[in-house]
């Protein structure tokens, strides 16, 4: 087995990932995917959109989605609609919420299917979240306070034990 | 002006030694054959399939209620849990149909009936109500005016 806790991330066909939109360059965006090359993304790639009808993406938006064409030959292509057409959550991330960037490692801990990590996050207050299997992980809450102390406990998740995240969680919500 | 010719006879010298070459290959192309045999080992270059992973996108307590249902959808496609939901859904929606169909024939049946056959309706509908019969016979009459 191979590719553990790198922090290096390698296309991978059918992943979702976040992307940092970096160029527009007529019909097709430049998205930063945190790899090797930067990924491209069509515009007709978004649900609903037609030639006529374009989507709002500006130079820096956050964009979720997944690889299309992910191969060591070529440049990697994304789009944000899947093999049935509808956009099943993907596409722009909307306004304020902070992106961080952790190990691939954690990130596949964090997708496994009962992480205890985010279900005692959930228990806290009200979030949302977006994980890339790019290593990047997007969080929104109410206030910015609350916003960056998931992204502390998440970032620290990395080198604490289970032990310490419960004792944290715990004087948190103690507060 | 002989360049016609020229061209068949070079073509023809080509495809001889073209012929020459396949066939010296043919003999390469035989050997690897018998050592072709079937791998056992896939090769799958992504996390998601081996490990089972989650959606990436989740929203907790309330926060973003769509991606809310697209964490219950998602997460469903693993576990095969809302098959039996629908089918508990059918059975009552069965029984409810089978009620409704039998007034909307009568209804609609009704429409399409021939102006005679809606007036021996509702002679039938007025058999039933003797009682009301003689009042309604006597609004039915032209009230005269009385000088």
């Amino acid at each position: 087995f191979v590719h553990r806790h790198r922090l290096q991330y390698v296309p991978v066909k059918g992943d979702h990932v976040i992307g940092i939109v970096t160029a527009k360059a007529g019909d097709v965006f430049k998205l930063d995917v945190g790899g090797s090359e930067q990924a491209s993304l069509s515009y007709l790639a978004f649900e609903g959109t037609t030639k006529r009808n374009r989507p709002n993406v500006q130079v820096g938006d956050l964009v979720y989605g997944q690889f299309l064409v992910a191969n060591k030959d070529m440049e990697p292509e994304m789009v944000c609609i899947d093999s049935s057409g509808r956009s099943s959550g993907m596409g722009i991330i909307g306004q304020d919420g902070f992106l961080f960037k952790v190990s691939l490692g954690l990130i596949r801990k964090l997708l496994a299917p009962k992480c205890e990590i985010i279900q005692e996050l959930s228990q806290l207050y009200p979030f949302e979240l977006v994980l890339g299997m790019n290593g990047r992980i997007w969080v929104k809450a109410k206030t910015v306070q609350q916003t960056l102390i998931i992204v502390n406990i998440l970032e620290a998740c990395e080198y604490m034990t289970a032990e310490q995240r419960k004792q944290a969680l715990a004087r948190l919500s103690g507060n | 002006f002989m360049q016609r010719g020229l061209d068949s006879q070079t073509k023809k010298q080509l495809e001889e030694e073209e012929k020459k070459i396949i066939s010296e290959e043919h003999w390469y192309l035989d050997l690897p054959d018998l050592k072709e045999k079937e791998s056992f080992i896939i090769e799958e270059r992504s996390f998601m399939p081996c490990e089972d992973l989650l959606y990436g996108r989740m929203s907790f307590k309330g926060f973003n209620p769509e991606i809310e249902k697209l964490m219950i959808q998602m997460n469903s496609r693993c576990k095969e849990e809302i098959e039996v939901d629908d089918k508990m859904e059918a059975d009552v929606s069965d029984e409810e149909m089978a009620r409704r169909y039998e007034t909307l024939v009568g209804t609609i049946g009704k429409k399409f009936l021939r102006k005679r056959d809606q007036r021996v309706l509702q002679d039938e509908d007025e058999d039933g109500n003797s009682n009301t019969r003689p009042s309604k016979k006597a609004k039915k009459k032209f009230l005269k005016p009385q000088d």
